[in-house]
């Protein structure tokens, strides 16, 4: 089922202000959200996960008004993996995947069905092998890792993903940027907030280019992501050219000088 | 050791600190001369049986609000005393007491709890957005402000009298309470402690910080209330009875953590154990130690209390740095 934002206009004290956004996103793709600081891609997310109630307009999961879905039912179908990689406590990996069960738990203790998920959620994010350890052990890119895993541990229809590669090493980057596309290629929808326009160039099926509250394009990467583009909304003067391999190749050069 | 074993343990530590507290004192009475009819016998019915009780259900509260209070506001420096809800609870129960609504049936206890809710709710908005040290301030602020107002309200009390009885039972004390006293407090606390064991997975998913508990579907507004209504019972009906003791809250919980891990849902029945034990040990403690009155309960336990925070506030700043 698609994900579609339909006249989305929000405002709310300092929050970045969202004005007249209509935007789709597909189910087994990875779309990724770019824009400049302040360009309102993390509130974008927020109305779409539903922690955010849009002034007018709507985010609909197929035909049902995200804002308007019961909250348990809402975070069954749509996982989000929140800015900050934010943890309290020593507890250990598997009982932070563990949460990611709370939508679907009935009574008191964990289902078989709860383990599975959980067991497969960590198999697919490598992080079976240090399911016993705290948390506060682990480094950067295991705990990046482990909170992915606690997103799938739910089983949810959509993940949504806010910066998720903030504050890691190029390599564990990667590790979760590949994590994501394969979800998208298991046939869920993904969709992330990203800073770096080389990941959106490398892994993006779909495009949103958010500028000042306002979607300034959308699209193929090849069609979002194009020199004129990307001088207008990020001041930047970037030079794209295809590889040998067909590939789309970023370089960017500098600040635009006017 | 695994869990269950540990609570076992816990239960029967309960039980043998219920019975110390029921023989221990200036006279010791063993169990044969529960029911006898005799000074032991009506020592053991009119003053034992009530502070045991007390003992057992003020220490069980504050243990429980104390770890509840720290799952929730994710700090393991927070604690009924340390924010202030003792405190407020406190100068509640005061002007109760000055305005005369002491005389209406439940009148110190409803503004006691009253003090208690209404200092969560306004320790959330002075701490809110000020990091895990905003609340802590914050219920510094609300502590100070509460001691010095209540102060005020001792030092303009019509009757010398009536200001000496205010402050003896500010000092916090588990002594000479009728039955009544504690079986009106009872329900109280019941309904409290109930209503905060209802908060463990909330309090787990608040692990991932707030955004992280919304998008699992965790109502926090009907969080808070919980917790408001949760704490405001059970500590406000305490402080109503006891007055003042402080620090349970927060020694228990950590001490809780050592054996049963820190995942907040885990260690909110345990804390609740381990308080009602520290309480009903230190108060048959202070009735051990030689002397013609006995030492405060309130007090014995800032002295133990104080240290502890302070101990606590190193590990943190070295954890930090």
């Amino acid at each position: 089922m698609n994900l579609n934002v339909q006249n989305l206009g929000f405002a709310h004290g300092s929050t970045a202000t969202l004005e007249g956004i209509n935007a789709s996103f597909e189910a087994g793709r990875l779309s990724v959200i770019l824009g400049p600081n302040g360009a309102g891609k993390s509130t974008l997310l927020a109305c779409l996960a539903g922690l955010r109630m849009p002034n007018s307009g709507a985010a609909k999961l197929g035909d049902e008004d995200i804002a308007a879905m019961p909250a348990p039912t809402r975070a069954k179908r749509i996982g989000l993996l929140p800015q900050g990689a934010e943890t309290h406590w020593a507890i250990t990996s598997e009982a932070l995947v563990a949460l990611g069960r709370i939508p679907h738990l009935r009574g008191a203790g964990a289902s078989a069905d709860d383990r599975r998920a959980i067991a497969a959620a960590m198999h697919a994010t490598a992080t079976d092998g240090f399911a016993h350890h705290p948390i506060t052990q682990l480094s950067g890119g295991e705990r990046a890792r482990v909170l992915l895993a606690r997103v799938l541990a739910g089983e949810p229809e959509w993940i949504l993903a806010d910066e998720p590669l903030a504050n890691l090493d190029p390599g564990y980057q990667l590790d979760i940027l590949d994590l994501l596309r394969q979800q998208a290629r298991g046939g869920k929808g993904v969709v992330a907030v990203l800073h770096d326009l080389h990941h959106a160039v490398r892994f993006a099926d779909h495009v949103v280019l958010l500028h000042q509250g306002s979607v300034f394009a959308q699209g193929a990467v090849d069609d979002v992501i194009t020199a004129p583009n990307l001088a207008t909304v990020y001041g930047i003067d970037a030079l794209l050219s295809k590889d040998e391999e067909g590939a789309t190749q970023l370089l960017i050069k500098g600040k635009m000088r006017s | 050791m695994t869990s269950r074993f540990m609570t076992g343990l816990l239960l029967c530590l309960t039980l043998a600190a219920f019975l110390l507290s029921l023989m221990a004192g200036k006279v010791w009475i063993w169990p044969m001369s529960w029911a006898a009819d005799n000074a032991d016998g009506w020592i053991f019915l009119e003053l034992r049986l009530p502070r045991a009780l007390l003992g057992l259900c003020v220490g069980a509260v504050l243990g429980l609000s104390g770890a509840v209070l720290q799952g929730y506001l994710r700090n393991p420096l927070a604690d009924p005393t340390v924010l202030g809800v003792s405190a407020s609870a406190a100068l509640g129960g005061v002007l109760a007491i000055f305005l005369g609504i002491n005389l209406v049936p439940f009148g110190l206890f409803g503004c006691a709890m009253i003090g208690a809710g209404a200092s969560i709710l306004l320790l959330l908005a002075i701490g809110r957005g000020g990091g895990p040290i905003g609340f802590i301030l914050g219920g510094m602020v609300l502590s100070t402000l509460a001691g010095a107002l209540t102060a005020f309200v001792i030092s303009i009390a019509p009757n010398p009298f009536a200001a000496s009885e205010i402050i003896n039972w500010l000092m916090g004390a588990l002594t000479d309470r009728l039955m009544e006293d504690v079986l009106t407090a009872l329900p109280f606390m019941a309904i409290g402690v109930l209503l905060l064991l209802t908060t463990g997975r909330a309090l787990d998913a608040l692990t991932l910080g707030e955004n992280g508990a919304k998008s699992l579907g965790i109502d926090l507004f009907r969080l808070q209330w919980l917790i408001v209504l949760g704490v405001g019972l059970s500590v406000g009906a305490s402080v109503a009875v006891s007055g003042v003791v402080g620090f349970v809250g927060l020694i228990v919980p950590h001490l809780i953590r050592s054996f049963y891990g820190e995942q907040p849902s885990r260690i909110l029945v345990p804390s609740a154990l381990g308080g009602a034990i520290l309480t009903l040990t230190a108060d048959s403690l202070v009735r051990l130690i030689p002397g013609p009155g006995e030492m405060r309960l309130g007090i014995a336990m800032a002295v133990l209390g104080a240290p502890f925070f302070l101990l606590l506030l190193l590990r943190y700043r070295k954890g930090a740095a």
